[in-house]
C-alpha cells in the first residue's frame, strides 16, 4: 500500500462520522414520547392517524383564517363546537403544553412558532 | 435507451417497495435487514474500494499545472494552482473539496459561422454541482434528528436554518426546493447538451434518477403525504441502538423513502459516487510538483538496471563520439593522461 498512514487515518475519520449515531446514543433509543390524553374527552377536530401526521396543517389553516381573514367560525364535529384557536381550542382539552406538546416535538426535534407570538402557558416558565 | 432504462429500474424499485411494504412481513425486511445489509455494504465496500485503490502505486508527479512553475527567484510562483510545497496542496485540496474549482475552470466550445471556433466560461455545472452538493449535506445533517437523543445542537441549528423563512406548516426547508432544481440542472444537461449526451451512460443517469427518487419521496412525505414522525423516529432509533422494532401506521411512502436509500448506499461503492473518497486520492490534485527539486523513482524497476545518466553514456562512448565529430560536453583527456595507464 502506499501513502498507507494517510488513507488509513482517513478511513477511520470516514467510518467514525458514518457511524456517529451508534456510537452518541450509546444504545439508548431515548424514552418514547407518551403525550398525555386530556380527561374526560374521547374525540378530537379529526381522527387520531390525522391529528398525529397532520395536525400542525390544521392549525395552520386555523391561524391564517383568524388572523388573516378574521373568519372565526367556529367549528362543528359530531355536535361539539370548537373555538379555532391554540390556547382556546386545543389547549382547552390538552390543557399542559409540557406534558402534550413536548412530548413528541422534543422528540422528534421540532421547534413550532406558536410560541413566538403566544405567551407560553404558565407551567413552562 | 440510456435514459430510459435506468429510469425503468428506479420505477421499478420504487414498485418493489410499495408492495414490499404492504406484504406481511415486507415491513420488517425493508426496515429493518435491508438497513443493516445496505449500511454494511456500504461502508465495507467503500473501504475495500479505497483499499485496493490505495495499492496502486503513483510513483511519479502528475499534478495538474494551472499557473506558474516554482522557478527563478523573480518569477513568482503560483503556489496553490502549481503547488510545491505541502502547504499549497493542502489550501489546493481544501478548495477542491469544498469549492469544487475544477468544475470552476469549466469551458465550453462552439462553433459559430466563419467558421470559427470559440471557447467561452461555463459556471453553470459548477454552481449547481455545488448547490447540489451542499444542499445534500444539510439533508444528511438535518436527518440526524432521526437518529440521535437528544438532538445534539448542531443538527438543531441546521434545521432552524434551513427553514429560517418560516413557509407554512410543516417549515418548508429551502434546501428541498433547492436540491430538486439543482438535480433537474445537473439531469437536463446530459440530455440538453449534445457532447455530454454523447458520453452519458446508464451509469451516469442511474444514480441521478434514484437521488430524484429519494427527493421526491421525501418531499411528498414531508409536505403532502405525510407520515407519523413519532412512529418513523422509533423505527429508526431502534435501528441505530440495534434493537428495532416496527410500529403499525407507518405509511408506504416512508418504505419507499428507505428503500430507495438503502439501494443508494449499496450501490455507492461500485459506481462512480465513490468521488466522495475518490476525490482525496485525485493525484492530478495531492501531488506537489517537485519533479525538478526531488528524484522520484519507480518502485517497480528492476533493481538490476541501474540508471544511466548522459554523462555516464558520454565516458561509455566518449571516443567514438568525438571519432564520429559529435559534440561532447567534456572533450578526450589529453594524451599524457592516457601514457599511465596504457603502461
Amino acid at each position: 500500500m502506499y501513502d498507507g498512514g494517510k488513507i488509513i487515518t482517513g478511513l477511520i475519520i470516514f467510518i467514525v462520522f458514518m457511524t456517529f449515531p451508534i456510537w452518541y446514543n450509546h444504545g439508548n433509543a431515548g424514552n418514547i414520547p407518551k403525550p398525555e390524553k386530556p380527561q374526560g374527552v374521547t374525540q378530537c377536530v379529526k381522527d387520531t392517524a390525522y391529528m398525529r401526521s397532520s395536525h400542525m396543517v390544521l392549525i395552520n389553516e386555523w391561524r391564517d383564517e383568524v388572523i388573516r381573514t378574521g373568519n372565526r367560525t367556529k367549528v362543528t364535529v359530531q355536535g361539539k363546537e370548537y373555538d379555532k384557536s391554540l390556547m382556546l381550542g386545543c389547549m382547552k382539552c390538552h390543557i399542559n403544553k409540557k406534558k402534550f406538546c413536548d412530548e413528541c416535538h422534543l422528540y422528534t426535534s421540532v421547534n413550532p412558532y406558536c410560541w413566538d407570538c403566544h405567551f407560553l402557558p404558565k407551567e413552562t416558565i | 435507451m440510456r435514459i430510459l432504462y435506468p429510469f425503468i429500474a428506479v420505477l421499478a424499485l420504487v414498485l418493489i417497495a410499495l408492495v414490499g411494504a404492504n406484504l406481511p412481513g415486507g415491513q420488517a425486511l425493508i426496515g429493518v435487514v435491508l438497513p443493516y445489509v445496505a449500511f454494511l455494504i456500504f461502508l465495507g465496500g467503500f473501504v475495500a474500494k479505497i483499499l485496493g485503490w490505495a495499492k496502486s502505486p503513483v510513483p511519479f508527479r502528475i499534478p495538474t499545472t494551472c499557473g506558474q512553475e516554482k522557478s527563478l527567484s523573480w518569477i513568482p510562483q503560483n503556489c496553490i494552482d502549481n503547488p510545491s510545497t505541502r502547504g499549497g496542496v493542502v489550501i489546493r485540496m481544501i478548495l477542491e473539496i469544498f469549492l469544487f474549482r475544477s468544475l470552476f475552470r469549466n469551458t465550453k466550445t462552439e462553433i459559430h459561422d466563419g467558421p470559427k471556433l470559440v471557447y467561452g466560461s461555463s459556471k453553470y455545472l459548477w454552481l449547481f454541482g455545488l448547490l447540489f452538493h451542499y444542499c445534500f449535506l444539510t439533508i444528511v445533517i438535518r436527518h440526524l434528528r432521526l437518529f440521535t437523543t437528544p438532538v445534539p445542537f448542531f443538527v438543531s441549528v441546521t434545521e432552524y436554518l434551513d427553514g429560517f423563512f418560516q413557509v407554512g406548516l410543516p417549515v418548508l426547508y429551502q434546501t428541498d426546493i433547492i436540491f430538486v432544481l439543482a438535480i433537474t440542472f445537473l439531469f437536463l444537461r446530459r440530455v440538453i447538451m449534445p457532447q455530454v449526451r454523447y458520453i452519458s451512460l446508464p451509469a451516469d443517469y442511474f444514480p441521478l434518477f434514484l437521488i430524484m427518487g429519494i427527493a421526491i419521496t421525501g418531499i411528498l412525505m414531508r409536505y403532502f403525504l405525510r407520515a407519523d414522525i413519532v412512529s418513523i423516529k422509533q423505527l429508526t432509533m431502534g435501528l441505530v441502538t440495534f434493537s428495532p422494532s416496527i410500529k403499525e401506521g407507518i405509511s408506504s411512502v416512508f418504505f419507499i423513502h428507505l428503500f430507495l436509500v438503502c439501494v443508494l448506499l449499496a450501490y455507492f461503492p461500485f459506481s462512480k459516487l465513490m468521488h466522495l473518497g475518490g476525490v482525496f486520492l485525485s493525484p492530478t490534485r495531492n501531488m506537489t510538483n517537485n519533479s525538478r527539486m526531488v528524484r522520484h523513482e519507480n518502485p517497480w524497476n528492476d533493481p538490476n538496471i541501474k540508471p544511466h545518466s548522459y554523462a555516464h553514456y558520454e565516458d561509455e562512448f566518449r571516443e567514438f563520439m568525438v571519432e564520429a565529430g559529435l559534440p561532447v560536453d567534456k572533450g578526450l583527456p589529453p594524451s599524457a593522461d592516457e601514457d599511465p595507464a596504457e603502461k
